[in-house]
């Protein structure tokens, strides 16, 4: 018989070997992939290295330049700049994650049950737009209010703002991924290889699974990238409005807000907190940019 | 030619679509794609569906597979109703029903390795496992004339040909008794479709396969197929045994749709008189009444337009639906 691909046959190849190995092709990722990893590393490791306590109010020494023992420098308060970026950095990266899998959980799945279920989609669809018409700021305070004190009476005061938080952010930001991978799915549904899998007698679920989903995957990860840089920023803004974590908790939103009163003063208040949102927003963006590429077949590169 | 028990019986099977329209998405209309339609296949045999382009033969191929709720009739598969089942009953009768697609590209989903593709349906009726399964794929991409190793490949890297080949094996996987190949020659080169044709009647050779064969390329179903049946908007017009129908078609639609097709003999091929039908295809959402052929008829006479003519067997094993034909 003849055959057009004059290959031998290769060994088994790891889908995951497969895409590490097209990723690997994308610069901008790797680019991504480190400075989001050195951001990551500096958050984590930096509090050992420089160890001043972020919350130590230095009187002395208020809204000080750059120093050695204050290598970004202080505020009004004499509080180390540095040692706030790093505290603040693991909750806005915590925030940040967690809320993004939650709206992304949460709008993947309506999009996909209002896409492939024609008699969910219409009161999916209309759920979907009531939540997107509901003014969100008295919403927020609405939920924090009744909730915040029973949520910290149940796992302290900082666990219980986190859940908070995330759930708050999680629930107000899953409606553009329902709606998109909505319209992904209605497209998907119409093609052809899921009329062939029907035929074969495959269950719904597994239709689901196995052939939408993984056809979806595209714009989920665009949404998911985006959503990180949105709950953190989001974040901010509850923390500004005095709803988020408390005032001297620090978070990079919060920095910002409080930073940006004496930006005259000390810029460097603003500007770190400020770069390490929009470096990290970047580069989850460009690794989610070459995570897309490389888990498509088509782009993959064998 | 093989003359045994049906394989598959269908007997008044329709499929009308809605026709939604407004705000409130009212019913206002519906497109006859099937209207009842009567015939059967006998177990090993190949029956060829021909018809010019929208006329329902693909909506024909996925009624009888439930990929479509039929609006009327019966598909009897070894004398079970297919219409009426529902749940685990119908999946494990899609075991013995399976069907090649015309486009062998939108049909294989681009993110699955053609060794996963080809396993689906083992792997969903619970047939192979583990180092089992990888077995049995190779063996089918073999079977195919593929080679083994391309189990871990992707569609996108094969040629046209190539795909249907995979396309095939995934239909061989449950080893059915029955194949619905949906014009699956359609979208090839055509030195590919004689290599795809060949391996299907090989394959039917070996394994015993009967074939719903649907094509509008005449030439290729007189050679695959032991009867044919002709389509014509929603209606089958004629159906007898494939030398018969190419010889002395007694629909006046059948005899122009012959006509349009070039003989290999260049001396026939010059004596060819074309018959030329006058108009379009009318919409299957309005079909005419009485003969739905009789608006573009060259013999058409008054009563083709008040009575649908019978369904008649004329002659032993040749039926036809026409009021002249004799």
């Amino acid at each position: 018989m003849p055959t057009e691909i004059p290959d031998t046959p290769r060994t088994h190849r790891s889908l995951w070997v497969d895409v590490w190995l097209t990723f690997r092709q994308h610069t901008g990722a790797l680019i991504g992939v480190g400075v989001f990893a050195g951001i990551v590393l500096a958050v984590f490791l930096g509090p050992f290295v420089h160890d001043v306590d972020p919350q130590y109010l230095d009187l002395q020494a208020r809204n000080k330049g750059v120093s050695l023992s204050h290598p970004l420098g202080t505020d009004n308060l004499g509080r180390d700049t540095l040692a706030q970026v790093f505290a603040g950095g693991r909750i806005s990266l915590a925030v940040g994650f967690a809320a993004m899998f939650l709206s992304l959980v949460l709008g993947t799945a309506v999009g996909t049950l209002a896409g492939y279920f024609r008699r969910l989609d219409g009161p999916l669809m209309r759920f979907t737009d009531l939540f997107l018409a509901l003014p969100l700021l008295p919403l927020l305070l609405v939920i924090i209010m009744l909730f915040r004190d029973t949520l910290r009476n149940a796992f302290g005061p900082e666990t219980g703002i986190f859940l908070l938080i995330v759930f708050v952010i999680g629930i107000t930001s899953w409606m553009q991924t329902a709606r998109i991978v909505r319209g992904e799915v209605l497209a998907i549904k119409e093609r052809e290889f899921i009329t062939a899998a029907r035929s074969i007698g495959t269950r719904e679920r597994r239709i689901v699974s196995r052939h939408i989903l993984p056809n979806a995957l595209s714009p989920i990860m665009v949404s998911a990238t985006l959503g990180i840089a949105n709950a953190i920023i989001t974040e901010s803004a509850l923390s500004f409005l005095g709803l988020g974590f408390p005032p001297d908790f620090p978070t990079w939103g919060r920095l910002l807000f409080d930073g940006a009163n004496f930006i005259t003063i000390t810029p460097a208040r603003v500007l770190w907190p400020g770069l390490a949102i929009s470096l990290t927003v970047l580069s989850v963006n460009y690794i989610g940019d070459g995570l897309r590429d490389a888990l498509d077949p088509r782009l993959r590169d064998t | 030619m093989p003359d045994n028990a049906p394989l598959l019986e269908v007997e008044g099977l329709a499929m009308h679509f809605p026709i939604m329209a407004g705000v409130f998405r009212r019913q206002v209309g519906t497109v006859r794609a099937v209207d009842g339609i009567d015939f059967n296949i006998r177990e090993g045999e190949t029956l060829g569906l021909v018809g010019e382009s929208g006329c329902g033969k693909s909506t024909v191929a996925r009624t009888i597979l439930r990929l479509y709720e039929p609006t009327a009739g019966s598909v009897r598969f070894r004398g079970e109703d297919i219409a009426r089942l529902d749940g685990e009953p119908l999946r494990r009768l899609r075991r013995r029903m399976q069907m090649v697609f015309q486009d062998p590209q939108a049909s294989l989903n681009p993110r699955m390795t053609v060794g996963s593709i080809v396993g689906e349906p083992l792997l969903e009726h619970g047939i192979g496992e583990g180092q089992e399964l990888v077995l049995r794929v190779e063996a089918l991409l073999e079977s195919v004339g593929l080679e083994p190793g391309f189990a871990n490949r992707y569609p996108h890297e094969f040629s046209g040909g190539q795909r249907q080949r995979i396309g095939v094996a995934r239909a061989l996987a449950l080893e059915p008794d029955l194949i619905i190949c949906d014009e699956p020659i359609a979208a090839l080169d055509v030195s590919i479709q004689a290599q795809v044709v060949n391996l299907l009647e090989e394959l039917q050779q070996r394994l015993g396969l009967t074939y719903l064969f649907i094509s509008h390329d005449l030439g290729m179903v007189r050679h695959i197929a032991d009867r044919v049946a002709v389509m014509y908007l929603g209606k089958i017009v004629e159906l007898a045994p494939s030398d018969t129908l190419y010889h002395e078609p007694l629909h006046p639609y059948t005899r122009a749709l012959m006509s349009a097709a070039p003989v290999h003999d260049p001396e026939l091929e010059a004596r060819r008189e074309r018959i030329i039908l006058r108009g379009d295809v009318p919409s299957p959402a309005d079909p005419p009444s009485g003969c739905p052929f009789h608006t573009r008829c060259p013999m058409a006479v008054p009563q083709c337009a008040t009575r649908a003519p019978e369904w008649r067997e004329l002659r032993p094993d040749h039926r036809v639906a026409c009021h002249l034909a004799e």
